[in-house]
């Protein structure tokens, strides 16, 4: 089971985890891409640190569209509308909900994804966020349906976002600003799938802790 | 006549688009949705929203978009905003916009439009 507070202190970790790694995510933008993921994300996820409060006591559903809103309105580069769509969809299919059960909390990330995938006509393999995404929720379902614990589920989903990571050093870019640069975009890490890892990270962290 | 909205990423590319499309078409309802709020590189929903309200009518309105954030960004103001006439148009920005500027003076239906603006994607520069 994961609760509305489990969801809160997750929003709340990503935002700083975020904050830290700005210049990071600045930097691998810089290298294949526009060079302004990691402002841009941190300036959304500060925007949505200042919401939290009045998301708090919310359920789940409203909590998570309500982040993927300040996203979109306050990001202003292409990780607002496709995290922005993600979480916005994550709410759909928890609304009203204040606890998740290990099924549903899968669900959720697997309802982000294919936002991701609708609003960035994407799919795996194009070295975008959706190359962390979509290994990590194969191995958190595969986990489950294995009987893992959601934490231990979890932690699999993770290191395959990780290789997920290596992954997109070894592929050529064919979605977003990368994919100007062709082949020179190879040897890369991708920005996206490196913010995707992160949230990922913290989700863990904070289960973990519980 | 059927407004129109640029939207890119930079402020200064957006209006400069509206300038030179309006140099074409002093009269066309067009409007600018560049950059962030606080005149960073970005896209911005609201001003996208902001723009699309400025020109709205009941002839509807076209939103062109440079790349990437300007097009999600658009796409979603759009599904928020339910309204059939209130429809991107995929061409070149430059070329997109002074055609657009010209046809909706000229009193073309959004629908004609966005027909007629295929053809700026043909349009050659160049002999061969």
């Amino acid at each position: 089971m994961t609760d509305s507070k489990q969801i809160i202190a997750i929003v709340e970790a990503v935002a700083n985890k975020i904050e830290a790694e700005k210049d990071f995510l600045t930097q691998l933008d810089n290298e294949i891409g526009d060079g302004d993921h990691g402002i841009n994300l941190a300036r959304g996820f500060k925007a949505v640190q200042a919401k939290l409060p009045t998301l708090a006591d919310k359920d789940i559903g409203a909590i998570l569209k309500g982040v993927g809103m300040e996203l979109v309105s306050t990001v202003g580069g292409a990780s607002g509308p496709l995290y922005g769509t993600a979480f916005m969809k994550a709410g759909n299919v928890t609304k009203g909900k204040l606890e998740l059960t290990d099924a549903e909390f899968a669900s959720a990330i697997d309802a982000a994804i294919n936002g991701v995938k609708m609003r960035g006509k994407a799919v795996e393999g194009e070295k975008t966020m959706l190359d962390a995404l979509c290994p990590a929720y194969k191995a958190l379902k595969d986990g489950l349906d294995a009987g893992k614990t959601l934490v231990d589920a979890l932690a699999d989903g993770v290191t395959a976002a990780q290789n997920g990571v290596e992954f997109t050093k070894t592929i050529i870019a064919t979605k977003g600003r990368a994919s100007y640069l062709k082949e020179r975009s190879l040897g890369h890490q991708d920005p996206g799938a490196t913010s995707s890892l992160f949230m990922l990270q913290c989700a863990l962290e904070v289960l973990r802790e519980a | 006549m059927v407004g129109i909205v640029i939207v890119s990423h930079s402020q200064k590319l957006a209006e400069g688009v509206v300038e030179l499309a309006r140099m074409m078409a002093a009269e066309a309802p067009i409007a600018a949705a560049g950059g962030l709020d606080d005149g960073n590189f970005g896209t911005s929903y609201e001003k996208i929203s902001a723009a699309i309200e400025s020109v709205y009518s009941a002839d509807g309105v076209a939103v062109l978009m440079d790349m990437g954030s300007a097009v999600m960004t658009t796409e979603m103001v759009l599904e928020d905003l339910e309204r059939d006439n209130v429809k991107m148009l995929d061409c070149p920005l430059v070329e997109g916009a002074v055609l657009a500027a010209v046809e909706s003076v000229g009193g073309i239906s959004l629908d004609a439009l966005t027909e007629r603006i295929a053809e700026a994607r043909a349009v050659k520069k160049l002999d061969n």
